[in-house]
């Protein structure tokens, strides 16, 4: 591999970067496309602009207008069938400009090789994610999530792998792997093992989740950095956001993963030629490709960066905790089939009617709705009425609504005329039983983590609840297991997890953002746990919690 | 003879002043550097024979023209045969158009006679030839990827006969073209590649450039503007672009040798004629040719009045290098397609036809060829320009047959004045028996290039006299008014991800069955079919004798 082994090249390279290093506003468009001509490629550009169902706090950004330059290197003698694209995200500031000014190195050198089979894009996208999807919806031309943007002029045929690159400071001790994408997708397996085989060969550290690989398995210490490696990425997963501009790609079946630059105050420092060679390596494999990569997994969890355990293992640990679910509603079914011990009073008992289940049923599936659709119905007269800005307008109606469901056994019975049954509660019991257990086994099998930490949560509540349970106790505990308080203890796990811990407050606050990203996420990517929460699981809990008041 | 009174008449239209000649051998290379920075070299060798192949008299006497192909015209009563095998995709808005264009892969269009009466037997016996000939996987041509278009592939030389039940047209867009293919090209040359134009047909260079297309192309020609005689024209053509980014170090500059590692010493003894013509139209002053040539030449090609310097071989001329970059118009038509949409269920195919003619517009004819395997759903078939509806005036669809044959959509759609033109259908993707994956089925499967075919109106006055002597290369479509040319583009092929199984697992369950039928299953039948008795051991010999006299006596054996 002879990336800017020559001095000629490495010079071009650093005056490149050097220059790149003075501030730019906003992203320098038309640089880029001199640029990026100058070294050969068919250059075009993208200009998009999305407004934000509300102000998004974290990254001040409400009306959104950019440009995405992308270049295309045509590979000699191929038909424009197949292309790799290389993306760096461009925000303003100088936060990614050695990520740019290494795609801009690469381009020049890839430029001058003659193996090239597959025609490979160079993409700076603008505004980081809201870039990558407008330009991924523009070269599939689809329009899932109402983005405008204008259509493209090149493309390079079906795309077989992507490459994020992100180099947030500039100097950079370790590469990190991100994988965890939209909806908690992961790409093939084996884009993992090329990137870990790379950095084994050039010499690089590389980590995955910021750690370390370490080689003491058998002690304590070693087995539980690998559990906490393994926990940060199912929490990762669960929360069905992309974690860098990779995680969009995967939607369209192209294996992406984003590769991080990472300062962690080590000796070694990595230099930007390393980790050119190392792009280098990956794209000529990649190159080499005669299929799509589909040998290895799609599903796994990954304790280290050499390690992984399969689906093999890790789904029986939730089917275990979906038999709970079966095993109860096969006996609530079996007390129902058995005919009622005849009393004094008649037969009263025996009919529990439709009605007494349906409306539950549906009045907490309308909480659900009301949960999905009001936040952002209401922000303007939230906003109008009450002293707060738009964005926690939102997150407070969220929580409002969500509070408010909890009043719903109090309403469902002033509904329903007369009391409810025994049998009537087991009817509606065994329905919500059936309905968690096929609800809680279809999200596993999109998004494992996110469908077990749900298990985890929701199971033994909905084993136990009965009416006759002690009351207020049996709340409490239902409340500590809803969702919603499940977000809120994965906020502080999460930061535990990656040893940065917060105090409550600082919590508090993380939860409120966290919301409202999800939120974002969810109308501006296509996320959807967002709409799963709301509309199926958060009804769901609410039966249990109706059976718990049932009089 | 008819033949003789033929030939006599023929005589003035005749270029060369060799005795009689019968036939006759034409070679030329025009070079043109390209706006990219690129350079594309073009040959045309041409082969004209004044020869009735469907004679019933058998030819046996080939002097220029290949035997090979004589023999395949003569056999399978061809009329017309077009073939080009294409490594790489034209880039038509950097290189602006080809003097013949090609698909990525190879295509094969064919006209039979009237005469031929199963046209699909011959097709099928003709295509397993011509992959014997080229060294090409043409033997895969079947039902399931031949159409006969209505309208986009007339014929090209004389005759009248347009019954479109004669034509087969197939592509394969996923045929590789390499050295394999070239050798045999090489072949049916008269001079091989031992002397004239040939001679820089050296393979290593040749395949790496960023473009390569050979061809060949039979029909039947008009001698003389009265068309009193007609002649078999054979016109192998190669058309190359190399890149002079890679290999020049950032300097414009290139010479005969740079490009093919060769030089030319002397013109193929058989040529009649051997020219090479350097486009210099764009910018002269910054060519500097050498040697420097006086013979300068105008020929109107592709709606272009272009200036040529022109070498002739035959007066003994070798040259060197020029320093070109130069601005060049910008195509007229230029066509690209995509798949849109994601997931494996549906999809929809986009084509866009961009018109870049500023006042014009012009109508042109779109062919669609997509396997069975993508169902269209052609009431969703959208046509639009300019944001408005743009209704096709004519449309030819036939459906598809799942296993026998692709579909095939033709139209004829009006280009507005500077617009992009977008149609767009709907398919689905069908769910294949798992025989008729390939070995490679997460590569994708191929769908062949659009043709887009039209007349696009020309800004100098073309030259519509078909005998007047012309450089090769800007005489092959023929050309009827004045005031448009033909064009021919055509787009990307796509390649289409279909729902494939995941093949390794059947592989894992048939190793796990058949490990637990061999074992498990075997040793139970075994037990189950194995007759247990308790085997004595052999009596020893005296006991044996003993035993047969107690037989003789009467008394039961020990």
């Amino acid at each position: 591999m002879g990336l800017l082994s020559d001095p000629n090249r490495r010079r071009a390279l650093i005056n490149l970067l050097t220059r790149l290093n003075a501030p730019i506003c906003g992203m320098p468009v038309e640089w880029l496309v001199k640029t990026m001509q100058a070294r050969g490629l068919e250059v075009y550009t993208q200009r998009f602009s999305r407004t934000l169902p509300f102000p998004d706090e974290n990254k001040e950004r409400y009306m959104v207008k950019g440009t995405n330059v992308y270049g295309i290197l045509r590979a000699p003698r191929a038909p424009r069938t197949e292309a790799l694209v290389l993306s760096a995200p461009c925000t303003p500031g100088d936060n990614n400009n050695q990520a740019v000014g290494l795609l801009l190195g690469l381009a020049q050198y890839f430029r001058n090789q003659i193996y090239w089979a597959k025609d490979i894009i160079f993409l700076v996208n603008d505004h980081d994610l809201i870039g990558m999807q407008a330009w991924l919806e523009g070269y599939h031309h689809t329009n899932t999530t109402g983005m405008d943007w204008s259509p493209l002029q090149g493309r390079g045929g079906s795309i077989q792998a992507a490459l994020s690159l992100e180099l947030s400071s500039d100097v950079v001790t370790s590469m990190d792997l991100v994988l965890e994408g939209l909806n908690g997708q992961l790409p093939n397996l084996d884009l993992a093992n090329l990137f870990y085989a790379f950095c084994q060969k050039i010499g690089v550290l590389c980590t995955i989740q910021g750690k370390l690989q370490r080689n003491d398995w058998d002690s304590v210490s070693g087995y539980s950095h690998a559990v906490q490696t393994m926990m940060l990425m199912v929490m990762k997963q669960a929360s069905g956001r992309p974690w860098g501009d990779h995680g969009l790609f995967l939607r369209y079946h192209i294996e992406a993963a984003t590769i991080k630059g990472i300062n962690s105050f080590r000796q070694y420092k990595t230099d930007a030629t390393t980790i050119g060679r190392l792009l280098e390596g990956m794209y000529r494999k990649l190159n080499n490709l005669l299929e799509r990569l589909h040998q290895s997994y799609f599903f796994y969890l990954m304790p280290s960066l050499s390690h992984f355990v399969s689906i093999g293992y890790y789904m029986p640990a939730f089917g275990l905790l979906a038999v709970i679910l079966l095993l109860r509603a096969l006996d609530l079914w079996v007390q129902l089939a058995t005919p009622p011990p005849t009393t004094e009073d008649g037969i009263a008992d025996i009919d529990p009617g439709v009605l007494s289940v349906l409306t539950p049923l549906v009045i907490s599936h309308l909480t659900g709705a009301a949960l999905y659709m009001l936040p952002i119905r209401f922000q303007e007269m939230a906003v109008e009425h009450f002293p707060v800005s738009e964005t926690e307008a939102v997150v407070l109606t969220a929580i409002a609504v969500y509070t408010a469901g909890l009043a719903l056994p109090h309403n469902t019975h002033r509904l329903l005329s007369g009391e409810g049954t025994e049998q009537g509660w087991r009817v509606l019991k065994l329905v919500a039983l059936l309905y968690l257990a096929v609800l809680l086994g279809c999200t596993a099998l999109i998004n494992f983590s996110l469908g077990f930490i749900l298990a985890l949560t929701l199971v033994p509540g909905a084993a136990f609840v009965t009416p006759h349970v002690p009351k207020v106790l049996s709340a409490f505990v239902l409340v500590i297991l809803s969702p919603a308080c499940t977000l809120l203890f994965s906020v502080f796990f999460f930061q535990e997890l990656q040893e940065m811990p917060v105090s409550f407050l600082d919590g508090w606050l993380l939860y409120l953002s966290v919301i409202s990203q999800g939120i974002l996420d969810h109308f501006l990517y296509g996320s959807l746990v967002y709409p799963l929460i709301a509309l199926l699981v958060y009804p769901c809990w609410l039966l249990f919690w109706n059976i718990l008041f049932w009089k | 003879k008819g033949d003789a009174a033929a030939q006599k008449q023929a005589e003035p239209a005749v270029l060369q002043p060799t005795p009689q000649p019968k036939d006759d051998f034409q070679e030329e290379l025009v070079v043109r550097p390209l706006h990219s920075g690129d350079i594309y070299a073009s040959f045309q060798f041409r082969t004209l024979w004044e020869t009735d192949f469907m004679r019933g008299n058998k030819v046996s006497h080939y002097r220029l023209f290949p035997k090979s192909l004589g023999q395949v015209i003569s056999k399978f009563s061809v009329r017309e045969l077009h073939i080009s095998f294409t490594q790489g995709y034209w880039r038509t808005m950097q290189w602006g158009q080809p003097y013949l264009p090609s698909p990525p892969g190879a295509e094969l269009w064919v006209w039979f006679q009237d005469s031929v009466t199963d046209v699909d037997a011959t097709w099928k016996e003709l295509t397993n030839v011509l992959s014997g000939i080229f060294c090409a996987s043409l033997n895969f041509i079947d039902s399931t990827n031949t159409v006969q278009p209505s309208a986009s592939f007339k014929p090209l030389g004389i005759g009248n006969v347009t019954d479109h039940r004669f034509l087969r047209y197939a592509t394969l867009p996923r045929e590789i073209v390499c050295t394999e293919n070239l050798t045999p090209w090489k072949k049916l040359l008269p001079c091989g590649s031992k002397a004239g134009l040939a001679v820089l047909l050296k393979s290593e260079k040749l395949f790496h450039s960023s473009f390569h297309s050979q061809a060949v192309h039979i029909r039947p020609v008009c001698q003389d503007w009265q068309c009193k005689t007609t002649s078999w024209e054979l016109r192998q053509t190669l058309n190359v672009v190399f890149d002079l980014h890679n290999s020049g170090q950032g300097k414009r500059e290139w010479s005969l040798f740079k490009m093919f590692s060769r030089t030319l010493t002397e013109a193929c003894p058989l040529a009649s004629s051997s020219k090479i013509y350097i486009d210099i139209t764009d910018n002269p002053e910054q060519f500097e040719l050498s040697p420097a040539t006086s013979l300068l030449s105008q020929a109107m090609v592709l709606g272009d009045r272009r200036t040529f310097s022109v070498y002739d071989l035959t007066q003994q001329d070798t040259f060197g290098n020029c320093t070109p970059f130069c601005d060049m118009l910008r195509p007229l038509l230029h066509a690209e397609r995509y798949v849109a949409g994601y997931g494996l269920q549906t999809g929809e195919i986009h084509t866009l036809m961009y018109n870049h003619h500023p006042y014009r517009s012009f109508p042109v004819l779109q062919l669609d060829s997509v396997p069975w395997y993508l169902r269209l759903y052609i009431h969703t078939l959208t046509v639009t320009s300019k944001g408005k509806d743009n209704k096709p005036s004519y449309i030819h669809y036939q459906p598809s047959k799942d296993r026998v044959r692709p579909h095939l959509l033709e139209m004829l759609v009006q280009l507005p004045p500077n617009s992009v033109t977008e149609v767009t259908v709907q398919f689905e993707r069908a769910l294949l028996k798992w025989t008729e994956y390939t070995p490679d089925p997460n590569h994708g499967f191929y769908v062949g290039s659009s043709v887009i075919s039209s007349l696009v109106p020309s800004t100098v006055a073309m030259d519509t006299n078909s005998t007047r002597e012309r450089p090769l290369f800007s005489s092959f479509f023929p050309c009827k008014e004045e005031s448009s040319y033909f064009v021919r583009v055509y787009t990307e092929p796509l390649l289409v991800n279909l729902p494939t199984p995941d093949f390794s697992m059947p592989y894992n369950v048939i190793c796990l069955t058949c490990t637990v039928v061999a074992v498990g299953y075997g040793s139970l039948y075994n037990l189950l079919t194995r007759s247990f008795q308790i085997e004595e051991p052999s009596p020893g010999l005296a006991k044996r004798i003993a035993n047969v006299i107690r037989k003789m006596r009467g008394v039961p054996p020990l």
